[in-house]
């Protein structure tokens, strides 16, 4: 599915590998090469082995664990299902699933806005298209700690922009998010779209530059003026390329770890608590490692609830597609 | 290559300008904010806010945010997890990538019964959140006696990456003809000829998105740094959390801001000169 996004989104982006450019020797034939073949394939059997171990036996793993009363240490004796029933009706569990719903709605509207606006924009054949796409995506190369540090600097009551604008002398003015339990959770969308927007940005522009330059003649052949234009072209055309960002800002959303910790520590008290900060806090604050190996299967599930659909979207319309040519 | 319907043919194009510049003005004022706070003292942000220009240039903050800040009793500054940044990122990086390299010929150019299903089980590594992988790898580190290492990071980033350093690689390599491996296997190359004098030759310009995503991802990594390394041995992002949690003394946003700058330093490097290999990876990978 990840190559079916990628084809989709970045259609060419990575250059496809250059033919004919190989020389081929005339084949030696000694001992040494059979030597030498035996040990390469058997660090691929290896490698390979390593890397579906790793997916399947962490996956595995971890759930089997979430079965069990494991604390500090792992314990494998079955408990059945009891983590899942007690975590579901905690008080925590419920306010960062709240919290997750509040941020991952808010940060993907308006990453998916801001990324689909600036991508419309810069499209217009502006100067200085190269510095500015640089600007709007440079955030993706920082850490989510560097992020969240700065954030939480400038929303910072005390010295960030409340400061500077009480400082410049309108002494009522008052901007307090972060330490506001009902407006906290905003600050980490706020910090999350000025991270990911651009990311938005650089996936609707290539969705933008792969579309087929006959749709729009065609369509001013055939009298169309550009608002239409938006409407009959642009809009069905750039619809999967939407829905692919949404799901891909929607599971970043339910990842989101770092970003909330730098920021604001799940505070204040547990309004900006998510359900990566709870798994953290059961296993390593409290040690309860059955408890939070549940939380995080169902944060797989969670992901999984969006990604199971989408990959059978894909795939029924990849079908359609087939089928009427 | 399509052009966007002018928006100037819709009277609008006045707004086109001040709405990009905008923009741009928020994505760099956090930016701006750091840099400028490198250079002021902690009297005069403290004094004001964090928003303000330098009104004498403290130098002294970045060559003390460099090697002589205390942070949680160590008065080494951010060098020393610098360093065990980059030792830990580099052989993670390479071995990650090497493995994805050859993982990638085998599942696109051998394509063996099963290949499909190791190569979605794979790519299903790329979605699986970090905290599914957090108790696994505390017991195996425990087993390994790697707790609190850098060692144990780096094996933990290698392993980690597989699954996209194979993906980047596999995706790249299905494009590979069939015929020049078939007709190389006529001239009687093995596996690994084939693998050393077609497919590595081919391979810079995925090795290198390859290498970049690596480095950028393994250096901004901070949820492993933190779980896995205590003290001397933490990678710089969990030594900067550590820093900014040291509420015990005045924040000293000074000599912080340099610290941050610094350690956001090697990724901003490689996006500025790298930006195009950044953005493959960056869309080749969408759904991290």
């Amino acid at each position: 599915m990840v190559a079916i996004l990628a084809s989709q989104i970045g259609h060419g982006l990575v250059p496809a590998p250059e033919q004919g450019r190989a020389r081929w020797p005339r084949a030696r034939r000694f001992w040494g090469v059979t030597a030498v073949e035996q040990i390469a394939k058997l660090v691929a059997v290896l490698a390979l082995a390593v890397a579906v171990l790793y997916v399947v036996g962490f996956t595995l793993w971890t759930t089997w664990i979430s079965f069990t009363d494991s604390t500090l240490l792992p314990n494998y004796t079955f408990v059945g299902i009891k983590h899942y029933t007690r975590l579901l009706q905690t008080r925590i569990w419920q306010v960062a699933y709240a919290n997750l719903a509040i941020y991952g709605f808010g940060f993907m509207v308006f990453a998916t806005a801001i990324g689909l606006l600036l991508a419309i924009l810069i499209d217009q054949k502006v100067r200085a298209e190269n510095l500015l796409r640089t600007i709007y995506l440079y955030p993706m190369a920082l850490s989510f700690v560097v992020t969240g540090t700065v954030w939480s600097w400038l929303l910072n009551p005390g010295i960030g922009i409340q400061g500077f604008v009480r400082g410049l002398g309108w002494t009522g003015f008052s901007f307090g998010w972060l330490v506001d339990r009902d407006m906290a959770i905003y600050t980490v969308v706020l910090a999350a779209v000025w991270q990911a927007s651009g990311f938005a940005m650089a996936l609707f522009l290539a969705g933008l530059r792969s579309l087929d330059a006959d749709l729009y003649k065609a369509a001013q052949i055939d009298g169309a003026g550009p608002a239409r234009m938006y409407l009959r072209i642009l809009v069905p055309a750039m619809w999967p390329i939407v829905i692919a960002v949404l799901v891909i800002l929607l599971q970043f959303a339910i990842k989101t770890y770092e970003l909330v910790r730098a920021l604001t520590a799940g505070g204040p008290g547990i309004a900006t608590t998510l359900p990566t900060t709870v798994v953290y806090d059961y296993m390593f604050q409290r040690g309860l490692m059955g408890a939070g190996s549940a939380a995080a299967v169902m944060l797989l599930l969670s992901l999984l609830v969006i990604i199971v659909p989408y990959a059978i979207y894909r795939r029924l319309s990849a079908r359609r597609r087939i089928r009427h040519g | 290559m399509a052009e966007t319907p002018a928006l100037s043919r819709m009277g609008l194009y006045g707004f086109v300008y001040p709405v990009l510049i905008g923009f741009a003005a928020f994505f760099l004022l956090p930016m701006v904010v750091v840099v400028l706070n490198s250079l002021r003292s902690f009297e005069e942000i403290t004094q004001s806010s964090v928003l303000g220009f330098p009104r004498s240039f403290q130098w002294r903050n970045w060559s003390e945010a460099w090697s002589g800040y205390c942070m949680a009793g160590n008065c080494t500054g951010i060098r020393p997890y610098m360093w065990n940044s980059l030792v830990m990122a580099i052989p993670a990086t390479i071995v990650s990538t090497l493995i994805g390299a050859v993982n990638g010929y085998v599942l696109s150019l051998w394509r063996f019964r099963g290949a499909a299903t190791l190569f979605a089980i794979i790519t299903f590594g790329v979605f699986l959140p970090a905290q599914m992988k957090l108790v696994p790898w505390a017991i195996t580190l425990r087993e390994l006696d790697l707790s609190n290492t850098v060692r144990g990071l780096i094996l933990i980033h290698i392993i980690g990456g597989i699954s996209f350093t194979t993906l980047f690689c596999r995706n790249y390599y299905v494009n590979v003809p069939q015929d020049l491996i078939r007709a190389a296997r006529v001239d009687g190359a093995g596996f690994f000829q084939i693998f050393r004098r077609i497919i590595v030759p081919l391979s810079p310009p995925i090795l290198i998105v390859t290498v970049i995503w690596q480095f950028t991802n393994i250096w901004n990594e901070f949820l492993f740094g933190i779980t896995f390394s205590e003290g001397a041995n933490r990678p710089v992002t969990a030594a900067l959390m550590a820093l900014n949690a040291n509420i015990a003394q005045a924040r000293e946003y000074g000599i912080e801001s340099a610290a941050v700058l610094l350690a956001a330093m090697p990724t901003l490097l490689i996006y500025i000169f790298g930006g195009k290999y950044f953005l493959r990876g960056l869309t080749a990978g969408a759904v991290k």
